[in-house]
């Protein structure tokens, strides 16, 4: 008992965020220092040795699985721009944070792409919108607005066309309330002047031409684009952005040898509505009816990931209180049925596109009606909820479920709340998914067309950043849930669901089960609300609820969303400009991620297939685009 | 289907009563308006969220084939009604001009929601068209974010009101009824901005001015930009209420020859005054029914 034998150092993969970080300090101690700011965490790393630097965080510290990157333009807050990292532990654990930074004329950061492939897209939308080189990039072109564009518009000096003020509230309409339309000043929405000698007739090309240059296959894009020498094997076949089962405005330019598909470019932006854009100009109240519009098929989850994340700052600072134990459980309760919700559109229309056009959706719609029915009873709207807010919620439930959009006939809709969650919870939605189960898990079709088809391996889903059924189809059991909890996952008692297979089957088993644990979890949420019945959902009257006070810093706030792990990342300048308006909004879409390995998960398989394989991926194009 | 004879049977000739059920007596413009209104058919094809909305309309609960919407359809050649359901921007507004083209006619557009009506949440975005009645003629607008299955189904009402009041006999009413093919609507283009071929006029002249002056080669040099073309408006207006009309796409002549913008003051003032009018109102009947 005297002599203990020294403890052996542990591996360097199961450090502590600090150790390794500490780790990396000391080793590399001329490219790496603290980011010693205030409210930041993590490193700065020197832009010439993070390619280097990443590889070992990536093998030898075991973070191998690159959550977000993003850029922040500091613009009169040191004047250069600063891509920032959040690197994760496949096998759980918190963020290791690390940051580069570059001027703004000329800015350039190296390409991580060639550690993570998930850096790809969001290193084009960084360089599309914030006008940053990744030299090492395969691909380095727009991918949100058009190539032709003019400008990267969320850089802080560039100005939309119906630019107003650097923020709101905007003086025109408060406090006096004389409201101009930015149209009536500028009438043709434009903020663009034509350079003498622009050539109008070939404009339409270059945009086009960008697409189809880079499929890089060989393909003669002089040729094809001059309609009269079309004389190939190959054929560049467009899907989209019309198209019954892009699920919205996506669109792939596919390559195809017969009906064998070569390869595979995704183009996006057709619905890029400049959310973080608007998102910095707004203040962080105004962002969560906006954040509803993101993944517009489960409006909730947004605003959960969104209110963690401003909470995450709030905390640094005094004037918050925790959300109370009953706000907490209306939280989940509402988060786990759009996760249900969002689940049956996904198998829904995943069967449209393997071909049962339209008839398996209308079963399972039924049960998302009777969730709407709630929601807008609750929230006060079917689909756009707007419902939670910092430090609490938008209301308790109400006592009884009345129809919202009929308040002159109480007949067509009332029933006692409690009554009608418990009804739904422990019979009609357990019915539901008996009866898809039933109907699809052991159809021959539903088998013959997923099984073995759009494989993703388990390496490959890690290293591309997927999220969601789409990783956790390919054996890795990530849930953030359990991976990282937030609200009270912890306390309740549900599994991680993951197949092995890594194919459209496996990732409908895993849907069918996350439905089966959402049930589970929406079970012991039911007494739960009966034992705080009466508690209030606000800590402390509703302080700071409505005008939050953000102090200096970034968070990063993460929740798993059904489509996958939903990230926002903010930084606030604290009002030290007077401003309640977030810096940096930023959000980590996974629809948007979980498009990277599409390419490669395509090509081999027949075109029938591709639109099954982007299904099963499940995206919405609200989210894709922002 | 159940034909109702009585709902055609609106002339001033009389049909004798046991003949009713069996004949009716009906203007041409009446019988095909009838036949038209009771088969619309929609575009399968959704921008945005309020797509959702709209399968929500399209599926068993709200179903609108019972209003003779009968089924989607996923290429425009077969849909009679572009249903706008979400966000327009601008790189999306080229292929939706290209499929309203495609549309054979007589074809109509409904605008759901505010992003198609006008906007929306998202209209001051520097990739957003603020409404797609800038780019298409819309016959109905939507309201709402998204609007619920009732309201969609009420614009789609209202929109078959529509055609009951139009007739094949007036040309002008209608373009489609008119004599000759129908010109389609100018594809717009993605340049430095997106560029509607019918500003390409405004576009060359802007273009000549900078060539003359370097004031305005800064492409992206706002607020000064926006004066510019402010700038130019006004004076576009001034001229256009000094020329005679040309029935330009430019022109916006106002009766009262004011600036718009004057105009809009106005117009907003009464709507304001007319919105705290309707508070009063509301707060007095509350007031009362609280009182009883
Ligand atoms: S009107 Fe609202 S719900 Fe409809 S597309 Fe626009 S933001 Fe979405």
């Amino acid at each position: 008992m005297e002599t203990l034998a020294p403890a052996p150092a542990a591996p360097l993969t199961a450090t502590s965020i600090d150790e390794a970080l500490d780790y990396l300090k000391t080793a590399h101690p001329h490219a790496v220092k603290a980011d010693d700011r205030d409210g930041y965490q993590g490193i700065i790393i020197d832009a010439d040795s993070l390619l280097e630097l990443a590889q070992v965080i990536r093998d030898d510290l075991g973070f191998d699985y690159l959550s977000s990157a993003t850029a922040v333009d500091y613009l009169g807050e040191g004047d250069h721009m600063e891509m920032v990292y959040h690197a994760y532990r496949s096998s759980g654990g918190s963020a290791l944070v690390f940051k580069a930074q570059t001027d703004r004329e000329n800015a350039s950061i190296p390409s991580l792409t060639p550690v993570w492939r998930g850096a790809d897209f969001q290193e084009r939308e960084a360089w599309d919108l914030f006008g940053i080189r990744f030299p090492g990039h395969g691909n380095l072109k727009r991918i949100l607005m058009w190539e032709g564009f003019s400008g990267h518009p969320m850089r802080k000096d560039w100005r939309e066309a119906y630019y107003e003020e650097e923020q709101k509230p905007f003086d025109s309409r408060w406090p006096g309330g004389h409201v101009h339309r930015s149209e009536e000043k500028n009438v043709f929405g434009k903020n663009v002047s034509y350079p003498a000698d622009i050539d109008l007739g070939r404009l339409a090309d270059t945009s086009e031409r960008a697409v189809y240059q880079s499929l890089g296959l060989g393909v003669d894009v002089e040729r094809i684009m001059d309609k009269d020498g079309f004389e190939t094997n190959e054929l560049v076949v467009n899907m989209g952005p019309h198209h019954p089962s892009t699920h919205g405005v996506f669109r792939m330019v596919l390559t195809v040898d017969g009906e064998t598909v070569t390869s595979l470019e995704p183009v996006m932006g057709y619905l890029h509505r400049n959310h973080e854009k608007i998102g910095e100009r707004n203040t962080y109240l105004h962002n969560i009816p906006f954040t509803d519009r993101l993944d517009y098929i489960s409006s909730m989850g947004n605003n959960h990931g969104y209110v963690l994340a401003v909470e995450q700052l709030m905390s640094l600072g005094r004037r918050y209180n925790p959300p109370t134990y009953r706000c907490e459980a209306l939280r989940v309760l509402m988060v786990e049925l759009s996760r249900i919700v969002n689940h049956l559109w996904a198998i829904g229309f995943w069967l449209n596109d393997i071909g049962a056009f339209f008839t398996p959706v209308l079963y399972f719609i039924q049960e998302r009606e009777r969730i709407m029915d709630f929601f807008e009873a609750v929230a006060g709207s079917r689909m756009m909820c707007n419902y939670m807010r910092f430090g609490g919620l938008f209301g308790d439930l109400p006592e009884r479920i009345k129809s919202v959009s009929n308040l002159t006939n109480d007949r067509v809709r009332d029933y006692n709340t409690m009554q009608f969650l418990t009804e739904m919870i422990n019979e009609r939605i357990p019915r539901t998914i008996d009866e898809l189960e039933l109907l699809l898990t052991q159809n021959e079709i539903v088998i013959e067309r997923s099984i073995g088809v759009g494989v993703l391996s388990r390496d490959e889903a890690i290293n591309c950043s997927a999220a969601g059924p789409l990783l956790r189809g390919s054996g890795v059991a990530y849930d953030i849930r359990r991976a990282e909890p937030y609200s009270i996952y912890p306390e309740l008692d549900f599994d991680v669901a993951v197949e092995n297979a890594g194919d459209m089957y496996a990732r409908y088993q895993v849907r069918v089960k996350e439905l089966r644990e959402s049930v589970r979890i929406l079970r012991q949420i039911l007494p739960r609300l009966e034992a705080t019945k009466g508690q209030s959902i606000w800590a402390d009257g509703k302080v700071g609820a409505y005008a939050p006070r953000v102090p200096l810093g970034e968070a990063y706030g993460r929740v798993e969303n059904g489509k996958g792990e939903l990230g926002y990342y903010i930084v606030s300048a604290g009002g030290r400009n007077g401003t309640s308006n977030p810096w940096r909004y930023h959000v980590r879409a996974p629809s948007f991620i979980n498009l990277t390995p599409l390419g490669a998960m395509s090509t081999g398989h027949k075109v029938a297939d591709i639109v099954g394989i982007l299904g099963s991926i499940d995206i919405v194009l609200g989210e894709t685009d922002r | 289907m159940e034909v109702k004879l009585q709902e055609l049977n609106a002339t001033e000739f009389p049909v004798p009563v046991e003949l009713e059920d069996n004949i009716a007596i009906t203007s041409l413009s009446q019988l095909y308006n009838w036949g038209r209104r009771n088969s619309m058919w929609p575009m399968l094809f959704g921008l945005a969220c309020c797509a959702i909305e709209m399968i929500a309309t399209a599926s068993s609960r709200f179903d609108f084939s019972r209003f003779g919407f009968e089924v989607m359809r996923a290429t425009p050649r077969q849909a009679d009604l572009m249903i706008v359901s979400g966000t327009v921007t601008k790189k999306m507004v080229v292929p939706i001009v290209r499929l309203y083209n495609q549309m054979p006619e007589p074809k109509y557009v409904l605008a759901m929601g505010a992003c198609a009506s006008g906007g929306g949440p998202f209209k001051e975005g520097y990739n957003v068209v603020s409404g797609m009645d800038k780019y298409l003629p819309v016959d109905v607008y939507v309201p709402g974010c998204p609007p619920t299955p009732q309201a969609l189904l009420f614009g789609m009402i209202a929109l078959q009101r529509k055609i009951d009041g139009q007739s094949i006999a007036n040309g002008d009413d209608v373009p489609w009824y008119g004599e000759g093919p129908a010109e389609p609507t100018p594809v717009p283009v993605l340049g430095p901005d997106i560029i509607d071929p019918r500003q390409m006029d405004m576009i060359r002249r802007q273009a000549e001015a900078a060539a003359e002056s370097m004031a305005l080669l800064g492409a992206r040099d706002l607020p000064a930009a926006t004066q510019m073309v402010a700038a130019k408006a006004e004076t576009a207006v001034a001229e256009a209420v000094a020329a005679p009309v040309d029935g330009d796409a430019l022109s916006f002549v106002l009766p009262t020859g004011g600036t718009p913008w004057a105009e809009a003051e106005d117009i907003r003032e009464k709507r304001r005054l007319r919105a705290l009018a309707r508070k009063a109102l509301r707060a007095s009947r509350r007031a009362q029914a609280e009182g009883e």
